[in-house]
């Protein structure tokens, strides 16, 4: 087996399969078996991620375009040790390989990637899949680093072994993959599955002892262990080292993502410019180009300027998780995790949540203990998630001034993000340590963390990570940002006024319906120091957090006294420090996001707990923000 | 050298496909910074647990004390 260079765009197969034989595929393996990379080689980016109906086990699907048969479905099944009915992924799979998922086609083949520089365990999957009597190509994958490693598997035997068709791949370089366009059209002329030849294995001791006599009689060297990931573990997992460099690599992440994002931000920011004021000109002056240039564009830009920003965090998030770092992290944070109530392995999700709530909520799946796993849910929007940076840094660089201590090494305005941060994570730990010392007490649930090998990320799976975040971010602002934006719009300008000489002109904001609304609920948010427009934002950033910005761009933007002023400059003069400082703290701790409160419905199938997240939240961020907004007017005058 | 377990019977069965069967040699890799959990080498992989679930294990010292391998497992009691 060539062990280099087959590249990922292989020729399709000259016989086109007949119609109607072959339509979906399914993927299965171990955990850390390198599945999701070979998913991503074999589909590209035509994939969609969902859930499995009714059930918070996550499905991927893609069309197999990456091995040149775009006409068939590829289903990922979730890391299985086994198929074991206990735990709900297992259960998943096998309804999903009888063909009895609902809206989930029945497979028609299987795909079953073993990792073989530890076959002997993970072939312990290997007889409930095959028993299931499935057309199945096994893949052993990463044979070439088990062949450098001084391992040895004689593939044929294995095949005869199993009574299935074996090949060695190499699923980071993209090696081997063209056995499985030639599996899947051998698979159109076969009548029926072979009948079953294998031993029906019962527990977990004798599918072990059944796995260790194949791989005996196969000839299967395990290789030697690898000596880079304990020599990396030797520091990284140190006594004293290991908790600093965590601290380094976190706070690092930080720095990059400020000091390299921010330019890139201001000259992303400086071209959005830029393409309103090019296409300007080219409306007719009047309501429309208000419409499109001062409601939508200005809205929307005021969003997409955090794009870059946004995009260098999931980078940074993928490149810890990829590389086996994460998992590093949950083993030094398990004993701080302990004293709340929780283990290390909530510790993954909640920094994760940096980047975003919904895929950390995802997350926590990994979480055995349904009561730890429904308080590290409840407590990941504390976490300090992206969205909350474009009104962070609006509001820290209109009010916090850009002084700096210690021979310029600490800026004030660093400092008060820092401060942002270390809030949302206290919030977080209390709340941790209230819900399991109160309503999800549970007896310590037993941790089992498998800690990967250290790999080197490839681009191929950190650009798809990218793209897709990417996305997600365009698409929210496409369309829910879009829409309040334009709504906003409309609002600030109705109802219109009808003057003697018959021309219609727009009322002043205070007067328009949307001024009206935020007069409505001032009362509630003046102790805060917000005023009635700081409220409409408020409420429009119910949606997304984000949405406060483009929101506070359409108002002043609309409004003719500060029609021309820069954001930053139209805050500034609105609004006192302590209301500034107040709606900082208020960011922190509110749970302003749609799609968390959808996500943690979905996870927690029901609408109690979003509801009582959302209220419980509510309620510590105007307390925090009245608290942050009179110390302000005591010490800050 | 693993010689039992005595844990509830789906983490029991969960540890066993990862490797913790009975006859398995089991090895301390190294300890978290806190002290607790401890890193197992079983079967080629990498394994944390906590203290309580690794007492849980019955173990015994393989026949040929060999090589140089890692302190045995003492179960960490």
């Amino acid at each position: 087996m060539s062990a280099c260079c087959t590249t990922p765009e292989f020729k399709p197969p000259t016989e086109p399969a007949p119609p109607g034989a072959l339509r979906t595929v399914v993927l299965i393996g171990p955990p850390n078996s390198g599945k999701s990379t070979l998913f991503n080689r074999l589909t590209g980016l035509r994939q969609k991620v969902a859930n499995f109906p009714g059930v918070t086990v996550e499905q991927r699907m893609g069309l197999m375009a990456g091995v040149g048969r775009p006409d068939l479905t590829l289903i990922d099944l979730p890391g299985i040790y086994s198929l074991d009915p206990f735990s709900e992924d297992a259960r998943v799979s096998i309804d999903v390989l009888r063909g009895e998922m609902p809206g989930t086609p029945k497979p028609d083949a299987v795909l079953l990637v073993m990792d073989s520089l530890h076959l002997t365990r993970q072939l312990m999957l290997a007889a409930p899949v095959l028993a299931l009597g499935l057309p199945t190509l096994v893949l052993l994958n990463m044979t070439d680093l088990m062949e450098a490693r001084g391992g040895k598997i004689d593939a044929l035997k294995l095949a005869r072994e199993l009574g299935a068709p074996v090949a060695q791949i190499s699923a980071v370089k993209g090696a081997g993959l063209d056995a499985i366009p030639l599996f899947l059209n051998q698979q159109t002329d076969r009548a029926a599955a072979k009948p079953l030849t294998l031993p029906v294995v019962g527990n977990a001791a004798s599918a072990h002892s059944w796995a260790a006599q194949i791989s005996r009689r196969t000839g299967y060297r395990a290789p030697l262990s690898v000596e880079g990931t304990r020599k990396i573990d030797n520091v990284l997992l140190h006594r004293f080292w290991g908790p600093l460099l965590f601290l380094a690599v976190v706070v690092g992440v930080f720095e990059v993502v400020f000091s390299i994002g921010q330019p890139l931000s201001d000259g992303f920011g400086a071209i959005l410019a830029d393409i309103g004021n090019l296409v300007r000109p080219l409306l007719p002056a009047g309501w429309v180009q208000s419409l499109l240039l001062d409601g939508a564009w200005k809205g929307i830009s005021s969003v997409l300027v955090f794009l870059p920003q946004i995009l260098l965090l999931f980078l940074f998030i993928g490149i810890l998780e990829d590389s086996g770092y994460l998992s590093r992290a949950a083993l030094i944070a398990d004993r701080v995790m302990r004293t709340i109530g929780l283990n290390g392995k909530a510790f993954i999700p909640l920094l994760s949540a940096y980047a975003c709530a919904v895929p950390a909520i995802m997350a926590t799946r990994t979480i055995e203990n349904k009561r730890d796993r429904l308080a590290t849910i409840l407590v990941t929007p504390f976490m300090t998630c992206s969205a909350r940076l474009p009104v962070y840094m609006l509001l820290i660089a209109a009010f916090i001034p850009n002084t700096t201590y210690l021979h310029g090494i600490i800026g004030l305005q660093t400092l008060t993000m820092l401060g942002l941060y270390l809030a949302g994570f206290v919030g977080a730990m209390t709340t941790a340590w209230l819900l399991k010392s109160s309503i999800l007490r549970s007896s310590d649930a037993p941790f089992i963390l498998e800690l990967p090998q250290y790999r080197m990320p490839t681009l191929r799976s950190l650009g798809l990570r990218v793209i897709d975040r990417g996305r997600v971010f365009l698409r929210q602002a496409g369309t829910i940002i879009l829409c309040v934006t334009l709504a906003l719009w409309v609002l600030a300008h109705l109802p219109v006024i009808h003057s003697a000489g018959g021309t219609v002109s727009a009322p002043e904001l205070a007067n328009s319906l949307i001024g009206r609304l935020g007069h409505f609920i001032e009362p509630a948010i003046a102790p805060l120091g917000f005023n009635w427009k700081i409220g409409i934002g408020l409420l429009s950033s119910v949606l997304a957090r984000e949405v406060m910005v483009s929101t506070m761009g359409t108002l002043y933007g609309a409004e003719a006294d500060t029609h021309a002023l820069s954001l930053q400059t139209a805050l500034h003069q609105d609004m006192t420090l302590g209301g500034a400082l107040a709606l900082m703290i208020f960011f922190a701790f509110a749970m302003q996001c749609t799609s968390t409160m959808a996500v943690v419905r979905r996870e927690t199938n029901s609408w109690k707990w979003p509801a009582v997240q959302f209220l419980y939240m509510l309620t510590l961020a105007w307390l925090a923000a009245f608290a942050v907004n009179h110390l302000a007017i005591l010490f800050l005058g | 050298m693993l010689i039992g377990l005595d844990l509830p019977e789906s983490v029991q069965n969960h540890l066993m496909h990862m490797g913790f069967v009975p006859d398995a040699l089991v090895t301390v890799l190294r300890r978290a910074p806190a002290g607790d959990p401890t890193v197992y080498g079983v079967d080629g992989m990498e394994i944390a647990l906590r203290r309580e679930t690794a007492a849980a294990m019955q173990v015994r010292a393989p026949e040929s004390a060999d090589q140089d391998a890692p302190e045995v497992i003492e179960a960490a009691r």
